[in-house]
């Protein structure tokens, strides 16, 4: 092909590249940065900071001391030292779980998987179920619905959150009714760890189930008849029909929506926020939003490496999809 | 198109209409009811002895005499500065719309005419940027940023947003072009048309469903982004997700929740509408890496 092929290759490229190398490495640099900031003075900023020598010092070496690995393995993120004496220390399972659950990375890693782990399945439910009875409706309604269907996908997180939490807020509607339910005037749906749990995770069913419900959709109009009238013919019904006809045809879609759903769901920030659930529910996003949101004390080499290890996960994640690509893309050549 | 398979019994029509019913209220009825509850005072949509002073507006009507108050929106808009963060969204927005879609359009054209195999390459870089919290790139721009002087301010913002959305875009319009003849544009190139002669007035003409898809995805996008630009963007410089969040942060008097329900219903209404009016591109679009991938 001719040169200006190349070069608008090139433009686009390269831009991407060395973004992405930008934030490599950075990312890899910036676990030196954390005990900078608090080990010159005794470590942690309990201990006053010497305003100006912090200044010169930061100024003369902005990215920080070299520390590393160390922060990966200090209490706020892999924590082996805390792991290893909780297990040697605690006399039963429990008292070691109490350990583990207050550790910030396990606390997240927990909610984090909790949360994907649920969401993600009842998502692909829903989302199935819901294709199924839209694509039965009339061509009239259709589109409404349609509409209707989509907009808790498109609405923001943190906006769908806000909007929920407002109603099940003890002062909002659905909130005072499960209050007045209950005879229970403190019953509250964020006082628990539990119940904030559950409100998270039906929020995420909330959000992501229309995405779903627009792959199976166009999909669904994929599925050739003739199959299915033989299944009539052989005295399937409607049931049989969806279990042994419709299902395997759509598999691979489902497989598709269950990685993009996983993506979506590992990073789960927003509601959090939205929910106001911090103190109970963290995720990886925010734990790394923590480190930064003030601009004062950003504890950089702290976010930095709770970034390379959710990027870790995320690639443990991604391994098996990226085969799998690499293989078609070989088998299509 | 009534085929066999789509007779059924009137018992499974009733529960489906059921069940269909009772989705379409969850997923609209919490945004009706932030709505009606915008035009009222805090009390009302905030009450704790009786909700449905958020339809009889019990409270608006004591402290303002009529059922409906636009007192929250005006507020907002004036006091809450949401007017700069509305006008720094528009900017963000049409800037991140204009600059991917431009780069999208020449970059996806010029991928889909090459012989070489670049699809496999554009769809791992779309999925890593997919996968990644957006939080870990904005974690790795931060610290430069603020090296360089340049944080806070919205041209990197839009950069950042443009690099993040590139390569969805790019896989889009790699796959649209795909679709169009590659003989369109070689018959142009016969009768004497230079590349740029055939992009432009051969494949321009007919690139416009793709573009619309592509850009509407973008502007989500942009419209809808809290990570980035609650952290690359200084406080005078927000746009109106994040300035969302400031109203329900530390300082929490009276007005401040009303004017985060009454922002919410102001950002929220443009979308719907775009959404409403672009639906078919905005599915399309959706589905189509689904069922090549």
């Amino acid at each position: 092909m001719l040169p200006t092929c190349v070069a608008m290759v090139l433009f686009i490229a390269i831009p991407i590249v060395s973004i992405f190398v930008q934030s490599l490495f950075i990312e890899h640099q910036k676990p030196t940065i954390e005990m900078e900031i608090c080990d010159p003075f005794g470590c942690k900023k309990e201990i006053g900071v010497d305003v100006e020598a912090y200044a010169a010092l930061n100024k003369e070496k902005p990215l920080g001391r070299f520390n590393g690995f160390k922060t990966y393995i200090d209490r706020n993120h892999l924590a082996f030292k805390e792991l290893y004496e909780g297990w040697s220390n605690s006399k039963t399972f429990s008292e070691f779980s109490s350990t583990f659950f207050n550790l910030p990375f396990y606390k997240a890693l927990i909610f984090t998987l909790t949360y994907t782990l649920f969401v993600t399945p009842f998502v692909i439910c829903l989302g199935f179920i819901l294709a199924l009875s839209i694509n039965a409706l009339s061509q009239k309604i259709k589109g409404p619905t349609i509409f209707v269907t989509i907009l808790p996908m498109i609405v923001t997180p943190l906006m769908g959150s806000l909007v929920l939490f407002w109603m099940i807020d003890a002062e909002g509607i659905i909130g005072s009714t499960i209050q007045d339910l209950f005879n229970d005037p403190y019953l509250s749906l964020k006082a628990s760890t539990k119940l904030t749990w559950i409100t998270l995770i039906t929020y995420g069913i909330w959000h992501h189930a229309p995405f779903a419900f627009i792959v199976f959709y166009a999909a669904l109009q994929t599925v050739p008849q003739e199959p299915i009238e033989a299944a009539i013919i052989d005295g399937a019904d409607r049931f049989q029909r969806i279990r042994y006809v419709v299902i395997p045809h759509l598999l691979p879609v489902a497989v598709f929506i269950a990685l993009i759903s996983m993506m979506d769901n590992i990073r789960v920030f927003e509601p959090i926020l939205g929910f106001s659930a911090e103190a109970s529910a963290q995720s990886f996003s925010w734990l790394i939003y923590n480190d930064l949101r003030n601009i004062e004390v950003m504890n950089f080499g702290s976010a930095a490496s709770t970034s390379i290890l959710t990027i870790i996960m995320v690639g443990i994640l991604l391994t098996p999809v990226l085969i799998k690509t690499w293989r078609e893309f070989g088998e299509s050549r | 198109m009534a085929t066999l398979a789509d007779k059924k019994s009137k018992k499974l029509l009733i529960i489906n209409s059921i069940f269909i019913l009772a989705w379409l209220i969850i997923a609209a009825f919490p945004f009706i009811w932030t709505f009606l509850g915008s035009f009222k005072v805090r009390e009302d949509f905030f009450s704790r002895s009786d909700w449905w002073y958020v339809i009889s507006g019990f409270h608006t009507i004591i402290e303002t005499g009529g059922q409906y108050t636009l007192n929250a929106f005006r507020e907002a808009w004036t006091e809450g500065e949401f007017l700069y963060a509305a006008r720094n969204s528009v900017i963000v927005t049409f800037f991140v719309v204009t600059i991917s879609l431009f780069l999208g359009t020449l970059g996806g054209y010029a991928l889909s005419r090459s012989p070489y195999r670049y699809a496999f390459w554009i769809l791992i870089a779309a999925l890593v940027f997919r996968a990644m919290p957006h939080i870990t790139l904005v974690s790795g721009y931060l610290f430069p940023f603020f090296q360089l002087n340049i944080w806070g301010i919205l041209p990197t913002t839009i950069i950042v947003l443009v690099a993040i959305n590139q390569p969805f875009t790019l896989w889009l319009l790699y796959s649209f072009f795909k679709t169009v003849p590659k003989e369109l544009d070689e018959s142009g190139m016969i009768d004497g048309c230079s590349h740029f002669q055939a992009f432009r007035y051969i494949i321009m003409p007919v690139m416009w469903p793709g573009v619309i898809t592509a850009g509407l995805f973008s502007l989500m996008l942009a419209y809808n982004d809290f990570t980035v630009t609650a952290m690359l963007l200084s406080y005078e410089n927000h746009t109106m997700v994040p300035k969302l969040a400031n109203y329900l942060g530390t300082n929490q008097h009276e007005g401040n929740m009303m004017w985060a329900v009454s922002s919410v219903v102001s950002a929220t209404a443009p979308l719907f509408m775009v959404v409403m009016f672009f639906q078919k591109q905005i599915i399309s679009g959706l589905t189509a890496g689904s069922v090549k991938g």
